[in-house]
């Protein structure tokens, strides 16, 4: 056997490992697909064996063949293998592979709950720390879920290693179970002040990256964070908070004036370059939350601007880069601070680096103003013909198109400038854009309609060389302008000069080589251009030349008759018929043009984009609704039609109740017409009446910009838009030597009046006239059109699911779900905290109770009550501290702390309160059904309504519950139960006050943890608590790696007067028989005013026997077996003077001694309970008249009569 | 948030690829790729950051980078982290990585991308930078590679009985190859036989982040 073992470890030595492995992949340069597969069919092979580090060798192999780009997944079992294995060293290998691989569809993840909490509760802290690691790469909703509430506890371990490591994976935690985040939201908060700063730093982190999502939860952190802000030097943690304020100003202006002062300091004072920017970034921010009414803060942009021009103009082309990007922020708001460093700017669009130029081009987006358009547009073309690389190109060539287009042309005063300067981009070769650059030319051809004449002029030559457009490639996107192209020549053909060439243009055979949709444009047009040139030639009398021409139609249209397009095919022979038919009316010389021309009447409006879903969806329309039976599921989903422009908007329907009247038809169909109406590709017998547009006036009414025209512009052949820049200065120079002219007669004839004005005209912007008679068209919207926006919202945006209020008190249904085994005094130790401070706020929800229940519940509403207050109050302070000057640092203190403090002094009390809530309930129900049934029903429905909400508490009370519905089987008794507490003295001095409790750790039999309470009593701040203890041969404290026994372990808080908080200790002990004492000491330094002083507390730890009990259900059918069983000791005691109830009785020893009813019968019960060793013990509770005998069965003798006596103690105090 | 952390060479063969955003192994393979071409093709001397865009997840990311010698080391991340910050982390990342491995050159990172892994996993949690101290990082992965070689030390202790074991079974030769092959384990360093010329990552002293 051992023999086989070695050989095993043997073998291994001539596998493969990951050097060999990557050494036979680097000597297989030429065949090393073939080579990898080979050692895959190793690895395969490797993973079949027993040999735990055979395994884990495999797996780390597999993990660097991920790397390359290998699908792993097929492992996914044998990596859970080696994440279970117990050395550390092949865990680890373990946990990686998964974090590299694993994900939420990884369907073996499930198995690993179990074995990633014995990893987190484990000992040694390197294998916490590797499955926190690996947990937080993939953790999935169920592994969030069951684990929350383990790694909340090990928020508050005693290293902060694993501290760090746990604050850190809340977040990942939140985000996938949100519910989690409320009840763990305290102690994170708590962690913001950890005594070691790599904790702080990781709570810090987290908050950021919460308050990031949803900022105005965590408005109330605000004086904390400023707090740590003054305080910290660590310069991480400053950057991510002033990060956060960046983003929590936008919703207090008031903290903005606050934080300016402490901001400019920094700027002024730190020399860390990442600190500077992140500080003028959040001034920024504050600017532009200020930025209405706060006249007085142009010191702060001076400073800023100045800074960042510092940064532009450094040789750091990094520190460049950051500074461009924060004056690309400042340009939003104060766009005259930015504007008087243009020079700047534009000597960076000439930088080596893209990143530089790109970010300048953002900037130039702001800094435009119809003076300088031409002039820097002119620039940047000329940066276009320069680039090399498309990306960058097509960066510049969006850029361009924006700068001009931005709010509604605003800067363009010619418009024949900026066709001719989309013409030449259109020369560009490999551009993405061409759909933009088309979309803008239609956009100018419709909305400016003194720009249509020459556009089409335009268009038409365009169509003339789109041999040059398309002859490139198929697929080159720019071949989209000749969709624009065709469209407008088509469209306004009535303002061609030589239709007949541009018709034949758009006849060529090479047009049948563009793409499908291109086609069906020009075939649709060609019909307009043919019917606007059939009128021409019949109006002059020109018959021969109309036949001519729809001959002309009729021999070119089959080629697109023939077209593989279906669009193309259907209008073309659609029109080869209808022009066959104008032929032979042709040949009968009727007139047939006007009818031709009607086809095409009316004008199309430009939409807005988002008219369409500004629709509002009339009443009782559910466009989900099937308006026929669905189809079966066997039909294969029809191809979305290809969109030409525009992506096909999102439709986010909602469900209404259908409910269809006459009236609602009535409008459905109103809603209908106008959906045709405002569809430019709907033809429509005439312009839509304009008053149905109530918010958006139309075409007629539209405000025109009137100019009379100073010179015509026309500029013969292809245009340059070079000539039209100079062109446009000579007609500025004309029109400002004619107003002054002008402005020299009026002044001969009013002096004083206009002196003023003369000398702000000559530079001011509304002087430059544009050159064209401008009326922009406004797009049309609906009727009704919803004025929000709203609807630009991600509905899957995962970090929605946490914006959650978390300064409301936790609801009871909101506890974090804990582990199922668990029991009872699990609820005590701090990592329950959390959930027991929601049970303050407890809503009443059952009604159903008894009056006493109802006394109970005054008194929690008492409570919650008060959490109100403290919440208001807590409001208030934020107020007040935004309100006042800065507050001394220690204000913010007892704000987030008082309320932690009494969380944990009110909690045994609560959980009492909580299990006897329960168990009434279960009474009730039970006492229901022997009273004759009846309010049964009616309180079977209630019961039904809060079984919701009780499901989640009963899961996680499961063997609470299993205590109540033993008990349930007695008789009813109403009395309530006094208050319990499983927390004992420790020991007490003026400064501090100790209790504690102990648990026995399931998953190690031979641990327990024991909870220590400490309490600050005085005045002083207390701080370097240590705790020690003198181990016993048997029982000894863990102490960290590397400590000697004597040293003690340090508590991981500090506690402020007032205060109390929780800290954890394990022990390790081998037998559990006998209960021990151990003498310890705790030393703390107390603080105050007058100095420090070192103080020290003696104490004794009593690990009784009851603590190394674990409260485990039995059913009594095993209880019996187990009786039968033979192999148990048995012992038993009776106690006199007995006057409590025996329900008290019963639960005065399930709580403190760790047992679980059974059975109970009358006064005669039985009880069971297991120890952390597996000592089985059993116990037979009789009640006589003023006395309780105990009889009790064990697997060790000694153990139980341990047991008994201390029972008998804890019942003779009754 | 970091969402991904790229190491790979002069030619794009990657060294170290950890994604904090679940995507397949292709998709993977064609970010290693496409980050690869953007940042390859940038001179020396112009600035640590690019807009990632399209590579992964939406405008809110950036590449942050630094070229060391042969190797690309490649931060990609949104805009709640600080681009200096970030700069810097991957110098501390750099210099741990160095201590760890004394002279760090990029054959290291080759035969050992697991300890790179376990370093980086010191730094980086879950796409949270989890801790920035040097030698906070430097003694957590000494301590774990402590424990690490204590638990070998057992398998050692295990085999050098087992080889005498097998010298009593009368298995002549399987000692003699047990034992190389445990030296050949004890070795940290792997033969060096692939000689590449120096390229040792020289860490330049650049202001430090403190």
């Amino acid at each position: 056997m051992a023999l086989k073992m070695v050989k095993g470890s043997i073998d291994r030595m001539f596998d493969k490992n990951l050097q060999d492995l990557v050494r036979g992949i680097r000597n297989h340069k030429e065949d090393e697909a073939k080579y990898i597969s080979q050692c895959i069919d190793e690895i395969k092979q490797e993973l079949k064996q027993d040999n735990i580090a055979v395994k884990a060798n495999a797996v780390c192999k597999l993990t660097y063949l991920q790397m390359l780009g290998y699908d792993i997944s097929w492992a996914a079992f044998n990596i859970i293998e080696v994440m279970s294995a117990s050395k550390f060293t092949f865990k680890r290998i373990g946990y990686l592979a998964a974090s590299q691989c694993f994900h939420e569809g990884t369907d073996v993840i499930m198995l690993t709950t179990n074995q990633i909490r014995k990893d987190l509760s484990s000992p040694n802290q390197y294998d916490t720390g590797v499955a926190l690691t690996g947990l937080s790469c993939f953790v999935t909703p169920d592994l969030a879920r069951d684990l929350a509430n383990d790694i909340m506890t090990l928020m508050s371990h005693t290293k902060p290693y694993i501290r760090k490591k746990a604050v850190l994976i809340m977040y990942k935690v939140f985000l996938k179970y949100p519910e989690s985040l409320r009840p763990a939201f305290p102690r994170l908060k708590e962690k913001l002040e950890d005594p070691d700063p790599g904790v702080q730093s990781a709570a810090v982190n987290v908050i950021c990256e919460l308050a990031r999502r949803n900022p105005k939860n965590y408005l109330s952190l605000a004086p904390l964070f400023f707090k740590l802000m003054t305080s910290s030097t660590n310069n991480w943690v400053l950057i991510k908070i002033i990060k956060l304020f960046g983003a929590l100003t936008p919703l207090e202006p008031r903290l903005g004036k606050k934080l300016i002062e402490p901001l400019t300091n920094l700027i002024h004072s730190t020399s860390a370059m990442s600190l500077l920017y992140e500080c003028v970034n959040t001034v920024i921010a504050v600017l532009i939350s200020l930025s209405s009414g706060m006249p007085n803060h142009s010191a702060s942009i001076q400073l800023c601007v100045q800074k960042l021009r510092i940064l532009i103009e450094d040789s750091d082309q990094n520190l460049k880069y950051l500074g461009l990007l924060a004056m690309s922020k400042i340009l939003k708001t104060h766009p005259k601070s930015v504007q008087s460093h243009k020079d700047l700017i534009l000597q960076c669009l000439d930088d080596k680096d893209e990143s530089i130029r790109l970010r300048a081009l953002d900037l130039l987006y702001g800094m435009v103003s119809k003076k300088n358009l031409m002039e820097i547009v002119k620039k940047l073309m000329i940066h276009v013909d320069k680039a090399e690389g498309t990306t960058y190109r097509d960066e510049l060539l969006t850029k361009i198109i924006d700068i001009c287009s931005q709010s509604n042309y605003q800067y363009i005063t010619n418009f024949e400038w900026y066709i001719s300067i989309l013409v030449e981009l259109t020369r560009l070769e490999g551009t993405r854009h061409g759909h933009l650059i088309a979309a803008q030319m239609l956009d100018v051809a419709i909305r400016v309609k003194a720009i249509r004449k020459f556009a089409v002029s335009q268009m038409a030559m365009l169509l003339d060389n789109a041999h040059l457009i398309a002859s490139n490639t198929q697929r080159n996107g720019i071949c989209e302008v000749l969709y624009a192209a065709a469209w407008i020549c088509g469209e306004f053909s009535e303002h061609l000069e030589e239709a007949n060439q541009t018709l034949e243009a758009m006849l060529r055979p090479k047009v049948t080589t563009l793409p499908g949709h291109i086609q069906a444009v020009y075939v649709q047009n060609m019909v307009k251009l043919y019917a606007s040139i059939l009128q021409q030639k019949e109006q002059s009398g020109e018959k021969e030349a109309a036949q001519e021409i729809t001959q002309l139609m009729i021999e070119r249209l089959p080629q697109f008759v023939q077209s593989a397009d279906l669009e193309v095919q259907e209008r073309a022979s659609c029109i080869l018929q209808l022009i066959k038919y104008i032929q032979k009316l042709q040949i009968k010389e009727v007139p047939v043009a006007e009818e031709v021309i009607a086809l095409f009447a009316g004008e199309l409006n430009p939409v807005a984009p988002k008219a369409q879903k500004k629709v509002p969806v009339p009443e009782g329309l559910d466009l989900d609704a099937w308006i026929n039976e669905p189809p079966s599921d066997s039909e294969s989903e029809d191809e979305k039609p290809k969109t030409i422009f525009h992506d096909e908007e999102q439709r986010h329907s909602r469900h209404r109740q259908p409910e269809i009247d006459e009236e609602e038809l009535a409008r459905r169909r109103e809603a209908r017409k106008q959906e045709q109406a405002n569809n430019p590709f709907y033809i429509k017998s005439s312009p839509s009446p304009q008053k149905r547009y109530q918010d958006t006036p139309g075409v007629e009414h539209i405000p025109v910009v009137q100019i009379d025209l100073s010179v015509p512009l026309k500029v013969p052949g292809m245009p340059m838009s070079d000539q039209y820049v100079k062109l446009e200065e000579e007609r500025r120079h004309k029109q400002k030597l004619e107003k002054d002219k002008k402005k020299k007669k009026q002044k001969k004839e009013k002096r004083g009046k206009h002196h003023r004005h003369n000398s702000l005209h000559t530079e001011s912007e509304e002087d430059i006239a544009p050159a064209h008679h401008v009326d922009i068209i406004t797009e049309e919207m609906p009727e009704n059109a919803l004025p929000s926006d709203e609807d630009d919202k991600d509905p899957n945006d995962p970090y929605k699911a946490l914006d959650i209020d978390l300064d409301k008190p936790l609801a009871d249904s909101e506890k974090l779900p804990v582990q199922r085994h668990r029991n009872v005094e699990n609820l005590k130790s701090p990592d329950s905290e959390a959930p027991l401070v929601e049970k303050k706020s407890k809503k009443p929800k059952k009604k159903e109770k008894k009056h006493k229940e109802k006394e109970r519940e005054k008194g929690k509403k008492k409570e919650k009550k008060v959490v109100e207050e403290e919440d208001e109050k807590k409001g208030e302070d934020l107020d007040f501290w935004l309100s006042t000057a800065p507050p001394p640092a220690s204000t913010t203190q007892p704000q987030s702390e008082p309320e932690v403090g009494a969380a944990v002094v009110a909690e045994p009390q609560e959980v009492k309160k909580e299990e006897r809530e329960e168990r009434d309930e279960e009474e009730e129900d039970e006492g229901k059904k022997s009273s004759k049934h009846k309010k049964k029903k009616h309180k079977k429905e209630k019961e039904e309504k809060s079984k919701d909400k009780k499901k989640s508490k009963k899961k996680s009370h499961h063997s609470e519950e299993e205590t109540t519905e033993s008990v349930q089987n007695g008789t009813l008794d109403d009395e309530p139960l006094p208050p319990m507490s499983s927390y004992r003295l420790l020991a007490e001095n003026p400064y501090i006050k100790m209790t504690y409790d102990i648990q026995g750790n399931l998953q190690n039999d031979s641990q327990v943890t024991v909870s220590v309470i400490f309490e600050n009593k005085s005045t002083s701040f207390l701080k370097s608590m240590e705790l020690n203890v003198l181990d016993s041969l048997n029982t000894k404290m863990l102490r960290p790696e590397g400590s000697s026994v004597h040293d003690g372990i340090p508590v991981p808080f500090q506690l402020p007067p007032g205060i109390s908080n929780e800290a954890q200790f394990v022990f390790t002990l081998q037998s559990i028989v006998m209960a021990q004492k151990l003498k310890g000491t705790l030393s703390f330094i107390v603080k105050n005013d007058e100095g420090s002083t070192h103080e020290k507390l003696d104490f004794k730890l009593h690990f009784s026997c009851a603590s190394y009990l674990i409260t485990t259900p039995c059913y009594s059918d095993a209880f019996a077996k187990l009786l039968e069983s033979g192999d148990l000791h048995m012992s038993s005691i009776k106690v006199d003077g007995i006057s409590i109830s025996f329900q008290h009785l019963l639960a005065k020893i399930c709580f403190h001694h760790h047992f679980s009813v059974v059975e109970r019968v009358d006064s005669c019960a039985s009880m069971y309970s297991r120890s952390i060793q597996g000592h089985h013990v059993c116990l037979l509770v009789k009640k006589g008249e003023n006395s309780v005998s105990i009889d009790g069965k064990c697997n060790d003798s000694t153990l139980l009569s341990n047991l008994l006596d201390e029972m008998k103690e804890t019942l003779s105090k009754c | 948030m970091i969402k991904a952390i790229l190491i790979f060479n002069n030619h794009g063969k990657p060294r170290l690829s950890k994604f904090y955003q679940r995507y397949s192994e292709d998709t993977q393979q064609q970010i290693i790729r496409e980050t690869f071409h953007l940042v390859s093709k940038r001179d020396e001397n112009v600035c640590n950051f690019l807009e990632g865009g399209l590579l992964i997840g939406g405008s809110d990311n950036k590449l942050i980078y630094r070229h060391y010698a042969t190797l690309y080391f490649v931060f990609c991340v949104d805009s709640s982290e600080s681009e200096l910050g970030i700069l810097d982390l991957i110098q501390v990342f750099v210099e741990t990585l160095d201590k760890c491995f004394e002279n760090v050159c990029e054959l290291d990172l080759i035969f050992h991308v697991d300890k790179v892994h376990n370093i980086l996993a010191e730094m980086v949690m879950g796409g949270m930078v989890l801790e920035t101290n040097m030698n906070e990082i430097v003694t957590q992965i000494d301590a774990q590679n402590k424990l690490e070689k204590s638990e070998y030390m057992n398998v050692f202790t295990g085999i050098f009985c087992i080889s005498s074991l097998y010298t009593q079974a009368g298995l002549a030769g399987a000692p003699a190859r047990a034992v190389s092959a445990v030296k050949n384990m004890n070795l940290p360093e792997i033969p060096r036989n692939i000689n590449i010329g120096d390229i040792s990552i020289k860490v330049p002293n650049l202001p430090s982040f403190k």
